[in-house]
C-alpha cells in the first residue's frame, strides 16, 4: 500500500478545473526545458477486475525506477512515476492521459495493464503522435495502426498464441477442437485468431461457446463440451471464471477424448489463484510469460525477483509476481537502453532506437515488429505438473510447470491425454 | 448442434441445484424486502461480507460450512444493528422510504466494498473442503458435491423460515406486520421490534448463504454487483415474502439458465432476466404472490 | 428569475462554452469538462422522473449505453454525422422510456426500479452479442473532420455536452413549472389520492419516462467520440446508475437546480479524488455523501442553501415527503 501512495504523491498538484485551463499549448516534442525530474506516466487498474495483475505490473515498474534512481536516472536526472488509478475501466483513461500530459506534463508515456484500459489511449496517442509502451495489451493497435507502439507482452504476431497450442494439440494427433470463451474484448479476439489457426490446419471444430461475464456456475458448459468429444480444448477466460471451469472439469469430468486443455486462461498465472487451485491445475497447459525455469534466466531476472518479492510481500500484491512483473521492470530497461543511446527524451528518436534495434532484458532479447507487437513470439506454453494443494513454496522452484513451446525455451513433452496428466 | 437427451437431462439437474442457491442467496431479501418492506439494496453486499467473514474462519482452520453457521449469531445482532439505524433515519420520521432509502443502502454498499478491498485486498479468495471439487456419480451423470451441498442448505433455510414464519408466535407476528401494522398494534405488539427481529434474521441468514457462495465459486470484492440483480429477481419473480416461492422462482431462474447455456451461454443473462420483465408484465405480484 | 433570466444565463453559458475552445489550449480541461457536463445531463433526466415522480431509475445505465450504441451503429452503417445521432438516441431513448414504464408503471415504484436493473442486463447481453457493433470485444472509432468553427474535437464535444445541458435543464424547468410537474408531485406525495381527485397519473408516469430516457440516451450519443472507444462494459457499467441518483439527491430533489447543483460538485470531487488520493476512496466518499445526505440534508444542497438564507424560490415548494410505500 505505501507504496503507491508515493507515486500518487506527485499527483496532488492538480488544482482543478479552473487553475489548469491557464495552461500552455502542448506539442509533441515534449522536451522539457528545466532540469527537473524524467517524469513517466502512466494509469494503472489498482482496483476492479484487473486490479490483482495491475499493481504486481506496477511494482515492477516501481523496482526499475528504484534501480535506475540508484544508478542515476536518465540523462542524470532522477525519474519520477505518475500513476492514477483507472479502476479497470475503458471510461477513465482518455481524461487520465489527458492531465498525464497537459496538467502533469510527463515526458514520456506508459499504458496501463491490459487491453480494455488502453483500447481508448491509442487514437489519443496517435493523434498526438506520441510514444507509448504497452503493457499486455493485445492487439490494441490493429484499427489506429500508430508507429510509436510498443508493447511489452509477450504476444509476438497475432495468431501465435493460439498457433502454438493448436500445434501442440496436433503433434499429439488432435483432429477435432473445442472453444470456450468469455464473453469479453481479450478473449474474443483470441479465439477469433485461434480459429483462424485451426481452419487452416483443416481441424474440424466441434464446439463452440462464448459465456458471459460473472457466470456462477460452469457444469452445464462443461457437461455439453464432455459431449461433444473434441481432442483438444482451447479455453479463454478470466480469472474468476478460470478457476470455476477448472473445478467443473474435475467434478463433471471432459471425457478421454480430450488430448490437451487449456491455452488462453487468464488467472492461473497469478499467485492467489495457483494456490488455492493447487492440484487442480494438473494437466492444464496454459499461456505464461515467464516461469522459474532453467531456459527464463537472462541477465538481471534473478536480481529482480530478490528485489520485488519482499516488497510484494509487504506490499499485499502478488507474492511471486512471475507474470507481469517482470515485464513492468522490463518496459524500463528499454527505455533505459533507448535514453542513453540516443541522449533525448525525443519520442520520435526513442521510437526509431525501439524499432530498429534488438533488446536486452531481463525477459530475454526483444526485437519489434512493424505493428509494435513482437518479432517472433515469446509466449510460452506450459504444462502443469505435480502440484500439490495448499503450497505457495513449491511454485518457487522449476518443474512445476513444464514449458511445452516455443522451441527455444522448451524443458519437457506434453503428457497426454488430459486425464492422464490430471492424475500425474 | 443435435438433439441429445441426456445434455439437457443434465442442464436440468444442474440448473435445479444453481437455482437452489440462488434461492438460498435470496431468501433474506424475501423476508427483508418482501414481507418488511425495505428496499435493502446493500443485501448483496453483506451477502459478499458473509462469504469473506467465512473465508477469515476458514483461513484459521474451520470448515466453510461450520464457518457460516458460527457467523449466523454476528450477522443476527449486525442485522438488527442496520435496521436500527434504518428505523431511525427514514420510517421514523415517516420519510419517503422510496428514493432515500434506496440511495442510503446504496451508500451502505459502497462502503462495505471499501471496507472489503481494504482488509482482503483485490484478489479473488476461494476455499477448498472435502465437498468441493468432487463430485457424486449416478451412472453417466456427475454432480458436483459442492452444487448438493448449496442444494441441502437452501432447503433447510428454506423450511425452517417458512415453519418459523407460519408456526410460531413471533412470525405469525412478523407476517402481520407486513400486513397490517396498526392492527398487530392493537394487538399490544410493537412492530417496531417485531420488524428489527425479522431483519436480524433475514441478515442472519446471509451468514450462510455467504458461506455457500464462497463455496460455490471464487469471491471477489465487487461480487455483490452481480447479485443485485439476480437476488431481487428471484424475490420479485416468487412474489413478495413467499418462502416456498422464492425457492422456486431459484429453481427457474436457475434451470432456465443451465438449460440456455449448453445452447448459447452468451445469451444466459439476457434470458433470465427477460423472463422477469415478462412476469412483471403479466403477473405483478408475482408466481406466487396474493 | 423567470424564463427571460433562465434564458439569458443559458445564452451566456453556451457563449463562454464556445469561446473557451478558442482560448484554453489545455485539452485536459475540456476532457473533465465534458464528464462534468455529461453528469449533469444524467442527472438533471434521472430527477425529472426520480425526483419528481418518486419512481427510481436504477437502469441510467441502460439508456446511457443505447445512446452510445445507438450512435456506434449508425455512425458505422451510414456515416451520420453527430448530431443526427444525437436526435437518433434521443428517439430511441423515448421509445425505450415509455416502453419499459408500460411495462411496470401500474405497479408500484419499487417494481418500476427492479425492471431498470433488468434492463441494463437485458440491453448489454444484446450489445455483448452484436457483431456489427463490435460485440464484447469492443470497437475502436475514427474521428470524422472536425468542422472548421471548431478549433478542436475535444472542444466541439464540450460544446456539444453544453448545449444537451441547456436542453435538458431548460426541459426540466419547464416540466417542474408546468401542470407535468404538478402532477408527478402529487403523484409522489400520495399517488393513490392523486389518482382519485382526477391526476392522469399513468400518462404523467409515462410522459416524464420518455422525457427522461430521451436525454438520458442523447448525452450517451456523443460519448463514443469523446471514448473513440467504445465497450459494453463500459457504456452499461455501473456508475452510471448510481451517479446520476446519488447526484440528483445531494443537489436535492425538488428543484432543477438541485441535480445540476450535485451533479457538478459529486463528479467534480470523484474526479479530483480519483487522480489524487485513490478510487477506493473516491468510491468511499460516494458510499458517505450519500448516506450523510439522506439522513442529515433530506433536501440536499438545495435545502441546505435554503436553510441559511442563500436560496429563495417561489415556484417550488419544499417537498413534503410522506412515505408512499416506497
Amino acid at each position: 500500500m505505501s507504496k503507491i501512495k508515493v507515486t500518487r504523491r506527485t499527483a496532488v498538484q492538480m488544482t482543478g478545473a479552473a487553475a489548469v485551463a491557464t495552461g500552455t499549448t502542448f506539442g509533441p516534442q515534449m522536451a522539457s526545458a528545466q532540469q527537473g525530474p524524467v517524469k513517466i506516466g502512466l494509469s494503472m487498474p489498482q482496483t476492479g477486475g484487473l486490479a490483482a495483475g495491475g499493481r504486481a505490473s506496477l511494482l515492477g515498474i516501481e523496482v526499475w525506477k528504484d534501480d535506475i534512481n540508484a544508478k542515476g536516472g536518465l540523462l542524470g536526472r532522477k525519474v519520477e512515476l505518475v500513476v492514477y488509478d483507472d479502476q479497470s475501466s475503458a471510461t477513465t483513461t482518455p481524461a487520465i492521459y489527458s492531465k498525464l500530459l497537459d496538467v502533469d506534463k510527463v515526458d514520456l508515456l506508459f499504458a496501463p495493464y491490459a487491453t480494455v484500459p488502453t483500447g481508448p489511449i491509442m487514437p489519443l496517442v496517435k493523434q498526438r503522435d506520441l510514444l507509448l509502451m504497452g503493457n499486455f495489451s493485445f492487439q490494441v493497435n490493429q484499427t489506429v495502426k500508430h508507429d510509436k507502439w510498443f508493447n511489452i507482452a509477450p504476444w509476438g504476431p497475432a495468431d501465435s498464441w493460439g498457433r502454438s497450442f493448436i500445434e501442440i494439440g496436433e503433434k499429439a494427433g488432435a483432429q477435432s477442437i473445442a472453444f470456450l470463451a468469455a464473453d469479453q474484448e481479450f478473449a474474443q479476439n483470441l479465439v477469433k485468431l485461434a480459429k483462424g489457426v485451426a481452419d487452416e490446419k483443416k481441424m474440424k471444430t466441434v464446439f463452440e461457446q462464448n459465456y458471459p461475464p460473472n457466470t456462477v456456475e460452469f457444469s452445464a458448459i462443461i457437461r455439453a463440451l464432455r459431449g461433444a468429444r473434441a481432442d483438444m480444448v482451447f479455453v479463454c477466460s478470466y480469472p474468476p471464471d478460470s478457476a470455476g471451469i477448472l473445478r467443473a472439469v474435475n467434478e463433471i469430468g471432459i471425457g478421454e477424448n480430450v488430448k490437451i486443455f487449456g491455452g488462453g486462461m487468464v488467472g492461473l498465472q497469478f499467485t492467489a489463484v495457483m494456490e488455492s487451485m493447487g492440484s487442480l491445475l494438473n494437466g492444464v497447459i496454459n499461456f505464461n510469460s515467464w516461469l522459474p525455469e532453467p531456459s527464463m534466466y537472462f541477465e538481471g531476472t534473478k536480481e529482480f525477483f530478490a528485489k520485488y518479492q519482499p516488497r510484494a510481500v509487504a506490499a499485499k500484491v502478488d507474492p511471486l509476481g512471475y507474470y507481469l512483473a517482470p515485464y513492468g521492470y522490463a518496459q524500463g530497461q528499454l527505455i533505459e537502453q533507448a535514453v542513453a543511446s540516443v541522449k533525448s527524451l525525443d519520442h520520435k528518436a526513442i521510437a526509431g532506437y525501439l524499432r530498429s534495434n534488438t533488446h536486452k532484458t531481463i525477459v530475454g532479447s526483444i526485437k519489434f515488429a512493424a505493428d509494435g507487437e513482437w518479432e517472433k513470439t515469446g509466449t510460452v506454453q506450459a504444462q502443469f505438473r505435480g502440484v500439490k494443494d495448499k503450497d505457495i513454496e513449491q511454485f518457487r522452484g522449476p518443474g512445476k510447470q513444464v514449458i511445452l513451446s516455443p522451441a527455444d525455451r522448451k524443458t519437457g513433452e506434453p503428457i497426454i491425454p488430459f486425464e492422464k496428466a490430471r492424475k500425474g | 448442434m443435435s438433439f441429445d437427451f441426456e445434455l439437457l437431462r443434465d442442464a436440468i439437474v444442474f440448473g435445479l441445484l444453481l437455482g437452489c442457491f440462488y434461492a438460498a442467496v435470496s431468501l433474506g431479501l424475501s423476508v427483508a424486502f418482501g414481507l418488511l418492506d425495505v428496499p435493502h439494496l446493500a443485501y448483496p453486499a453483506f451477502l459478499v461480507l458473509g462469504s469473506y467473514g467465512t473465508y477469515m474462519l476458514y483461513t484459521l482452520g474451520f470448515d466453510p460450512l461450520v464457518a457460516g453457521v458460527i457467523l449466523t449469531p454476528v450477522f443476527f445482532v449486525l442485522g438488527i444493528l442496520m435496521y436500527r439505524i434504518y428505523y431511525e433515519t427514514f420510517e421514523k420520521r415517516g420519510a419517503d422510504s422510496g428514493v432515500r432509502g434506496l440511495a442510503f443502502f446504496f451508500g451502505v454498499m459502497f462502503i462495505i466494498e471499501v471496507a472489503i478491498i481494504q482488509m482482503f485486498g483485490v484478489d479473488q479468495r476461494t476455499v477448498s473442503a472435502s465437498y468441493i471439487g468432487r463430485s457424486l456419480e449416478i451412472g453417466e451423470m456427475r454432480i458436483p458435491n459442492r452444487l448438493i451441498v448449496a442444494f441441502i442448505v437452501a432447503l433447510v433455510i428454506a423450511a425452517t423460515l417458512y415453519l418459523y414464519l407460519s408456526r410460531t408466535f413471533t412470525g405469525r407476528a412478523i407476517r402481520a406486520v407486513a400486513q397490517d401494522e396498526g392492527a398487530l398494534r392493537l394487538m399490544g405488539a410493537n412492530p417496531v421490534a417485531i420488524k428489527q427481529w425479522a431483519f436480524g434474521i433475514a441478515t442472519a441468514t446471509l451468514a450462510l448463504a455467504g458461506a455457500l457462495l464462497i463455496i460455490v465459486a471464487p469471491i471477489e470484492p465487487t461480487l455483490d454487483r452481480a447479485y443485485i440483480g439476480r437476488t431481487f429477481c428471484v424475490v420479485v419473480m416468487a412474489g413478495l415474502g413467499s418462502m416456498g416461492g422464492t425457492l422456486i422462482a431459484g429453481i427457474i431462474l436457475g434451470v432456465a439458465e443451465e438449460v440456455v447455456k449448453i445452447y448459447g451461454a452468451s445469451w444466459a443473462p439476457a434470458i433470465s432476466f427477460g423472463l422477469l420483465l415478462v412476469i412483471l408484465a403479466v403477473r405483478p405480484q408475482g408466481l406466487f404472490g396474493r | 428569475m423567470r424564463w427571460t433570466g433562465f434564458w439569458i444565463g443559458a445564452a451566456l453559458f453556451l457563449v463562454l462554452a464556445y469561446a473557451s475552445t478558442f482560448m484554453v489550449t489545455n485539452t485536459f480541461f475540456f476532457f473533465v469538462g465534458y464528464v462534468m457536463l455529461q453528469f449533469v445531463v444524467l442527472a438533471t433526466a434521472w430527477n425529472i422522473l426520480g425526483g419528481y415522480a418518486g419512481y427510481v431509475n436504477f437502469g441510467t445505465s441502460a439508456f446511457f449505453g443505447v445512446g452510445v450504441y445507438t450512435a456506434v451503429a449508425l455512425f458505422k452503417a451510414f456515416a451520420l454525422p453527430l448530431p443526427l445521432q444525437i436526435l437518433a438516441a434521443a428517439v430511441v431513448g423515448t421509445a425505450l422510456g415509455v416502453a419499459t414504464g408500460m411495462m411496470t408503471l401500474r405497479l408500484r415504484g419499487i417494481f418500476y426500479s427492479i425492471a431498470t436493473v433488468a434492463l441494463v442486463i437485458i440491453l448489454e447481453t444484446f450489445v455483448v452479442n452484436w457483431k456489427f457493433v463490435g460485440g464484447a470485444a469492443g470497437i475502436q472509432i475514427v474521428r470524422p473532420s472536425l468542422p472548421s468553427f471548431f478549433p478542436t474535437y475535444e472542444g466541439m464535444l464540450f460544446v456539444v455536452a453544453a448545449v444537451l445541458v441547456v436542453i435538458a435543464v431548460a426541459v426540466a424547468r419547464y416540466v417542474e413549472g408546468s401542470w407535468i410537474g404538478r402532477g408527478l408531485r402529487a403523484i409522489r406525495d400520495d399517488e393513490l389520492a392523486a389518482e382519485c381527485s382526477g391526476v392522469p397519473t399513468l400518462r404523467l408516469k409515462l410522459i416524464a419516462c420518455g422525457i427522461s430516457g430521451a436525454l438520458m440516451c442523447a448525452i450517451g450519443a456523443p460519448n463514443p467520440m469523446y471514448q473513440q472507444f467504445a465497450i459494453p462494459g463500459a457504456a452499461f457499467e455501473l456508475p452510471y446508475s448510481v451517479s446520476p441518483l446519488a447526484m440528483a439527491l445531494i443537489g436535492g430533489t425538488a428543484h432543477w437546480i438541485g441535480p445540476v447543483l450535485g451533479a457538478l460538485l459529486l463528479s467534480a470531487t470523484q474526479q479530483y479524488l480519483s487522480v489524487t488520493i485513490s478510487s477506493e476512496l473516491s468510491l468511499l466518499a460516494l458510499g458517505v455523501m450519500l448516506v450523510l445526505f439522506v439522513i442529515a440534508a433530506p433536501e440536499g444542497l438545495v435545502g441546505l442553501l435554503r436553510k441559511v438564507g442563500l436560496f429563495k424560490t417561489g415556484t417550488v415548494r419544499p417537498s413534503n415527503e410522506k412515505g408512499k410505500g416506497t
